[in-house]
């Protein structure tokens, strides 16, 4: 049939190629589509595929390498052809199987990977140069010169790579999470599938079935079988229809299982909006569940092969049970001068449907050597030729088949004119999930298929049906229901009622099958152009053979050197024909010669799928310290310091920029009294008697004799020796203890003492809890500080320096009775407090402390300025604690007991981890003040040449100090201590800078401590 | 891969955090340094067998001592460290 | 000795004849009975040792054994990634001879692996992240290394289609390294193995060793399935199994085996051009030539030999990719995959001599191994040919976690599924 005439017949309405009605569409309705820019029209049910076959539409992609024309090959998830871009803008979904795409109205497809058109296709010309474009060419070319690869072949190569277009806006749709919980979980509602969730569920167990199609009965709906004298897929409707009246059932459609975690779980991806041209009001467009399941029947059923013969890709040659599918569930009959082309007695069944449909069988090529009884009546009803012992030896026509070369038994070569090659190279179960923990597949001969190995069938896992090696329709049945009887039995959760299920009645045929998997001799692999095994990566029987002989034998050598099974398709129609071709070539059986694994997902799945609802601001959540709601009030300026939102500063009216709002901060403090909320540091409540020892353990230095109402800096080490974490653990009563952490730290030391206590100190009688969230704490800070403080806490509380002096802690009350601690705490160097309310108060103390504060010029800061003012007084804090630095490098060598073991002691003692040549923590000042100095900067000897070998050491924290008035810096310079007064040279090669700066003492502000205890 | 807390029940892998060998003894302060070196450092890393500490610290934030096979990710036991010998 | 050079020439000549003529990459060889030096492990490492060991020493009496085929194990299931932007000193000059070497590879091995600089850039989204990375950045220039700091709008200039309005961690800038980029994974090791194989080395596979033969401390050669094979030194270079083989010679390493996930859509129209990272979640892609976007993440996080790993990570994953790249949330998973890391208790690599004599070990990879497959090579191979390390790799000794001399570039201590 000309091309013309199909697009006649496609403009008459979309009914060219409906011989009737389908069982799983509705003809009554039509819906409008558009391919390419031609509008059609289908039926609701319709595939994509379907309708644009019932349209004459047969060319529907060009193939990735050689740009093939090319046409459906089947009806399912397998297709390697057709792929195209589904949907518009940023909905745009390259890549898309038009054979599992349900019809919507509205729908708008495009053919991808082609220019400018479909059937007018450029990059046709690859096929001019394929003898030169064999497996693995660019290995052995393109080399010379080196710099030539960047700069004009690989532009070349990745011009023509890729297939679809990825859309170029966000994905505006949604994505859902869900966890689900069953005893048993079926994968595939074929009549395997159904048998097995009837069974499970009579047991009384918790049953999930999920089925990847739209509907269930899998091969029920595309073949004619007669079940209990009725259409199969009556039964299957019947099936689902008792199973969803059990409320211990489930049943998922749209829904692929597509992974086999460990512990019994499951991905799958549920397409929840797919079918629809918008999700329905608050749905997404796809779920992913985490299915847990305490077994597992695998019940996915078989993919059908083709067979390796020339110019088997053109449009028109269609995997045999595919027709019958398009024949039988969508009424579709896609040509109506057929040849079928089979190995195996399942696939003589298409001749019967294809003529009920109205199209006429011209040819019957069996590779049996001996025509079959089924075969002789077939063709002798329909008129068919029939050849047994024969194989295809070429096919014509350049946009779709219209005739193909049959060898017969004698070699005599017959053309006989077709637009449809039905053909079936026997079935592989689908055996995909029983891989994925990585038991590998037997192979049985006498269905020339690869099968779960029995071990794969262990505790958990059951397979039935086809996907189990049982090919007919029978056994599916039975085995289906022996698995759901087995698999709930295992659970241990049934009611143990009687199993009373059993088979319906079913004619069937055995199954049988010549492992013929080419029709290839070395004339005809000459002669007469390609034979393709990966129809998608053009992958050749001359590829394979290629590759076997330079040596690329083992089967995962094959795949990598010629690219076979790694499309869009995994091979899913490839690999085992690959193999096969592999073993005939390298002189092995198939067993010998190996088989893949197959590797998750058992279906490709939307990347925003398995990210669900974290993106954009919803990535990560969003810590919020008590006083935030009044800092946004206040126009704070936020930052993020892990998890949490911080203020980072306060701008007010007239300032500037920000360094003159964190100057001002600072010198507020400085000179009078700020606040800032330090909730995010971890705070952990120890009590019990063994708190003291505990502490002792974890901290470096001493903690016997911390008297009650005192806190106390310490430092953590971890084992290894290098510094864990610092911060300041208070006594407030005789078995209470207060500790807090750095914020970034804060989960990771409350894991740690849960390990030193649980794991190496049980004995210990301490209990304690993270209380980084109960309460809100806020620093306040400067001279001012204690004239703010009294008016906030309880007059019977006496604040004096006297009674409540630098490091003191007490339990307080606020406000008229209100729970508060209270800690003489100072990380700016100035007289200053930390107080801690219940988290729900945090708020108000922050808008009191302004009001009581206003008096002495009160002001918040934020972390900028917490910054500037502990680097001025040298306080080490993330930089500096980076976990690459010893207690030595922080100048805090001496702080670590020789008295008492602690975390890390030991190894902390080691040469490497004191070395004096070691980097250690030192002050800088540039030599002009407002020289900046960078963090991040490397430190060299002054006027040494910029490089590595003269690098000591580098810039770790920077900023402007008011207080100094020069830029100041944190850095670590090996000899540090010993160097003081020395002018290195400070070199920001990425910036292009090097300047001077002379080594300090690195606290800059009040190296006395004076003001501290003021 | 779940393990089965003997505070919480089965829970998912993501509420747990992992340390490693469960086998290891901290030395005494006045062991051999190689002790030490050994104890911070070697690992008998097996393939099959592997008794391990996992922390539940999305849960009852215990340590959990599990047996787990490190080639199938089996899970054979799971006890609360407690009641197993502290490493 | 298989074949001649590849050119441009030879495959016009093959393809006037039909390519009958190409010889296998590497002959199938049979153990003979002893070797000078046995390499254990036909990886990207051991092959690449086997290569240098005859190009660079001149030494012949080579086999390299393979328990499987060649290239199997993590140079075949990795992200292609290469580049040497490090920042400690014991590392930097090492992986920038790894690049060196990647930048002449083709042409030193004859065979395309197809090394393509197309830049690794470091994404970093807060103050203290940009500053490391000025630290390191200028480590890398200091060493001779090419570096670059990028701002958010040279960023957006670069990847237009990040997510810089609406993330939950705004992009600020990024480390550039512009040599950096990606090879063909399974070409470097089929590369070596033919230009190891053109110098006489015999790649032997399916060859499991099964024991160290050891006689008055020092080795004599392997057990393994196809026999015994006499040695008079032994490299292993076995990644992910370093600690099952070397526990045959009695030795325990400061080495846990872990699984780390990868993975790659379907094949799309180019539209990333470089290799990014993520700074705020574990997403690091390129896109591979075939059009395929090619990403990962971190590590499972608990030991494994079972080459798969877990949900949890897949998740944690894609939500990094998608807080990163919102345009790619209808793009598909095709495959995922995992491999077995021998994850030091620093976090870098150990290429020294062990105490058993004539035994030495190329291990500790972690989850970085790729791109120092040619650095390695060269550096393990002066190490068996001279007994002394090479001048890039002396930092990489045994000893060093005892010393406490160790090289933590993420300072996360000696808990390897924090590195």
């Amino acid at each position: 049939m000309s091309r013309s005439l199909f697009r006649g017949l496609a403009q008459a309405g979309g009914r060219a190629f409906r011989h009737g009605g389908g069982n799983g569409i509705d003809t009554d309705r039509q819906i409008r589509f558009t391919f390419d820019g031609t509008s059609y029209v289908g039926h609701p049910g319709d595939t994509l595929a379907s309708a644009l076959l019932a349209n004459g539409v047969r060319l529907v992609g060009r193939s990735f390498k050689y740009h093939r024309p090319r046409g459906l090959l089947s009806a399912g998830p397998e297709e390697p052809n057709a792929l195209v871009e589904l949907r518009q803008g940023p909905w745009r979904e390259p890549n898309t199987r038009a054979t599992v795409a349900e019809l919507f109205d509205g729908l708008v497809a495009s053919s991808q990977n082609r220019w400018p058109s479909l059937a007018v296709d450029a990059l046709g010309v690859n096929g001019l140069f394929s003898p030169v474009f064999t497996a693995g060419f660019y290995y052995k070319t393109f080399m010379w010169p080196a710099s030539f690869w960047e700069k004009v072949y690989e532009p070349i190569i990745r011009r023509a790579a890729g297939l679809g277009r990825a859309a170029e806006e966000a994905d505006p749709d949604r994505y859902e999470k869900s966890n689900a919980f069953c005893d048993v979980l079926v994968v595939g509602a074929g009549p395997a599938g159904l048998s097995a969730a009837l069974a499970a569920a009579q047991s009384g167990v918790q049953v999930i079935l999920c089925e990847q199609d739209s509907l269930a009965g899998g091969r029920l709906r595309c073949d004619a079988t007669l079940i209990d004298g009725r259409p199969g897929w009556m039964w299957a409707q019947d099936a689902e229809r008792r199973l969803s009246e059990m409320p211990n059932v489930r049943i998922m459609t749209r829904s692929c299982v597509f992974a086999r975690y460990d512990g019994g779980t499951y991905g799958v991806l549920e397409r929840v909006s797919d079918h629809l041209a918008t999700p329905q009001d608050g749905q997404p467009r796809q779920r992913l569940w985490r299915v847990v399941a305490k077994q597992c029947v695998v019940a996915t059923g078989g993919i059908e092969r083709p067979i390796i013969f020339p110019n088997n890709d053109r449009p028109g040659i269609m995997l045999a049970a595919s027709v019958r599918t398009y024949i039988n569930r969508f009424g579709v009959v896609p040509g109506r001068r057929v040849i079928v082309y089979t190995n195996n007695s399942d696939g003589l069944r298409t001749v019967a449907d294809l003529q009920r449909a109205g199209a006429r069988v011209v040819a019957i090529v069996e590779a049996s050597a001996h025509p079959s009884k089924a075969a002789q009546d077939l063709a002798s009803r329909s008129g068919a030729k029939l050849f047994a012992n024969a194989t295809i030896a070429n096919t014509f026509g350049r946009l779709g088949v219209t005739a193909a070369v049959i060898r017969d038994n004698y070699g005599k070569e017959h053309r006989l004119g077709c637009d449809l090659i039905a053909v079936s190279g026997g079935w592989s179960p689908d055996i995909a999930l029983t891989t994925h923990h990585g038991t590998r597949p037997v192979y049985r001969d006498d269905i020339a298929a690869f099968v779960p190995a029995p071990n794969a069938a262990n505790q958990d896992l059951h397979v039935a049906g086809v996907a189990s090696g049982v090919m007919t329709d029978r056994d599916a049945f039975e085995s289906g229901l022996a698995a759901g009887y087995l698999a709930a039995g295992k659970t241990g959760c049934g009611d143990g009622r009687e199993q009373t299920l059993t088979s319906p009645s079913v004619v069937d045929e055995a199954y049988d099958i010549i492992p013929v998997w080419h029709g290839l001799d070395a004339e005809n692999m000459r002669r007469a152009g390609k034979a393709f095994v990966d129809f998608q990566n053009d992958v050749t029987a001359k590829d394979v053979r290629l590759a076997a002989q330079e040596g690329f034998q083992s089967v995962e050598h094959l795949k990598r050197y010629t690219t076979l099974g790694m499309a869009t398709d995994q091979g899913k129609t490839a690999n085992v024909n690959a193999l096969a071709l592999l073993a005939e070539i390298t002189g092995r059986t198939i067993p010998q010669t190996g088989t893949t694994l197959i590797r998750p997902p058992v279906q490709p799945v939307a990347l925003g799928a398995l990210a669900g609802a974290h993106r954009g601001k919803h990535f990560k959540p969003h810590r919020l310290p008590p006083t935030h709601r009044w800092a946004e009030e206040q126009g704070a300026v936020f930052t993020d310091n892990g998890l949490w939102r911080r203020a980072q500063w306060y701008p007010r009216a007239g300032e500037s920029n920000w360094l003159e709002t964190v100057n001002r901060e600072v010198q507020t403090v400085r000179n009078g009294v700020g606040f800032c909320d330090v909730t995010t540091l971890g705070k952990i409540d120890l009590q019990g008697p063994d708190v003291r020892t505990f502490l002792d353990r974890l901290y470096v230095n001493a903690w016997q004799k911390l008297p009650v109402g005192r806190a106390r800096y310490g430092l953590m080490l971890r084992e290894d020796g290098f510094v864990f974490d610092d911060g300041t653990t208070a006594r407030l009563s005789e078995n209470h203890y207060v500790m807090t952490t750095t914020t970034a730290k804060a989960a990771s030391v409350m894991q740690h003492l849960e390990f030193c206590h649980q794991c190496l100190w049980p004995e210990l009688d301490v209990q304690f809890i993270s209380v980084t969230d109960e309460w809100a704490q806020i620093a306040v800070a400067g001279p001012r500080s204690r004239d703010v403080i009294r008016q906030i806490v309880d007059p019977e509380f006496d604040l004096s320096n006297e009674a409540f002096g630098y490091m003191a802690a007490a339990e307080v009350t606020v406000y008229g009775g209100i729970n508060a601690r209270l800690f003489r705490l100072s990380f700016s160097g100035e007289l200053a407090y930390e107080i801690a309310v219940p988290a729900r108060y945090g708020d108000s103390l922050a808008r009191q402390l302004m009001r009581v504060g206003a008096p002495y010029g009160i002001a918040p800061y934020g972390t900028e300025a917490l910054g500037v003012m502990r680097i001025e007084k040298g306080h080490p804090a993330g930089p500096e604690l980076n976990g690459q630095t010893t207690a030595h490098d922080l100048g805090m060598g001496r702080m670590l007991s020789t008295k008492k073991d602690f975390i890390g002691r030991r190894m902390a003692q080691r040469e490497a981890l004191t070395d004096p040549a070691r980097a250690t923590l030192v002050g800088l000042q540039p030599l002009l003040p407002d020289a900046p100095l960078v963090s991040g900067a490397h430190l060299l000897p002054k006027g040494a040449e910029a490089t590595a070998a003269s690098d000591q050491g580098w810039i770790a924290s920077s900023a402007w100090s008011p207080t100094v008035g020069s830029w100041i810096g944190l850095g670590f310079l090996q000899n540090g201590p010993a160097r003081l007064g020395e002018v290195l040279s400070v070199h920001n090669p990425l910036a292009g800078t090097v300047t001077e700066a002379r080594v300090v003492s690195s606290v800059f502000v009040d190296p006395e401590g004076t003001r501290l205890h003021g | 891969m779940r393990l089965t807390c003997p505070h919480c029940g089965p829970r998912g892998l993501e509420e747990f955090s992992y340390r490693g060998d469960a086998t290891v003894r901290r030395p005494s302060l006045e062991a051999p340094e190689e002790d030490w070196i050994a104890y911070v450092y070697l690992r008998d890393n097996p393939c099959g067998a592997h008794k391990e500490l996992w922390y539940h610290g999305s849960g009852c934030r215990a340590w959990l001592v599990v047996e787990r096979n490190t080639l199938t990710h089996a899970v054979h036991s799971v006890n609360a460290v407690s009641v197993e010998d502290a490493p | 000795m298989s074949g001649e050079r590849y050119s441009f020439f030879s495959l016009l000549r093959e393809t006037l004849r039909g390519h009958t003529g190409w010889k296998p990459a590497w002959r199938k060889a049979a153990p003979q009975k002893a070797y000078d030096i046995v390499i254990v492990g036909g990886g990207g490492h051991g092959l690449a040792t086997a290569y240098y060991l005859a190009r660079r020493y001149g030494l012949t009496k080579i086999a390299v054994v393979e328990k499987g085929w060649i290239g199997g194990g993590n140079v075949g299931r990795n992200t292609t990634i290469v580049r040497s932007n490090y920042l400690l000193p014991g590392n930097v000059p090492f992986y920038e001879q790894s690049m060196k070497l990647w930048e002449g590879l083709e042409q030193d091995i004859n065979y395309n692996a197809m090394v393509s600089q197309r830049g690794v850039l470091n994404l970093f989204h807060n103050d203290a992240q940009r500053n490391a990375y000025i630290r390191r950045g200028n480590a890398m220039r200091l060493n001779g290394v090419d570096a670059e700091l990028l701002n958010r709008e040279a960023v957006r200039a670069k990847l237009p289609f990040l997510d810089f309005d609406n993330a939950r961690f705004p992009i600020q800038g990024g480390l550039l390294q512009r040599r950096g980029g990606t090879v063909r994974h399974d070409a470097v090791a089929w590369g070596y193995a033919r230009a190891a194989d053109r110098l006489g080395v015999d790649i032997i596979e399916n060859c499991e060793v099964q024991g160290i033969r050891v006689h008055d401390g020092h080795v004599t050669g392997l057990e393994t399935t196809r026999g015994f094979i006499g040695a008079r030194k032994i490299g292993l270079a076995c990644a992910g199994n370093s600690s099952r083989v070397a526990a045959m010679a009695g030795l325990r390493l400061p080495i846990e085996s872990h699984v780390l996930q990868a993975f790659v859509s379907e094949g799309l129209k180019p539209f990333i051009d470089c290799v990014a990272t993520f700074g705020a979640g574990h997403f690091y892609v390129s896109q591979s030539d075939k059009g395929g976007l090619v990403f990962g993440g971190d590590i499972d996080g608990y030991n494994s030999y079972a080459q798969r790993g877990n949900l949890p990570v897949v998740e944690d994953v894609l939500e990094g990719g998608m807080a990163l790249m919102p345009r790619i949330g209808r793009v598909r998973l095709l495959r995922q995959w995992g491999g077995i890391m021998d994850m030091s208790m620093d976090g870098s690599p150990i290429i020294d001599r062990t105490s058993v004599g004539g035994l030495y070990l190329n291990a500790g990879w972690c989850y970085g191994g790729f791109k120092a497959t040619p650095a390695s090579g060269l550096c393990f191979a002066h190490l068996l040919a001279r007994d002394e390390p090479h001048a890039v790799a002396t930092a990489y000794r045994l000893d060093r976690f005892g010393k406490g001399a160790v090289i933590d570039e993420k300072g996360m201590g000696a808990q390897p599924n924090l590195h």
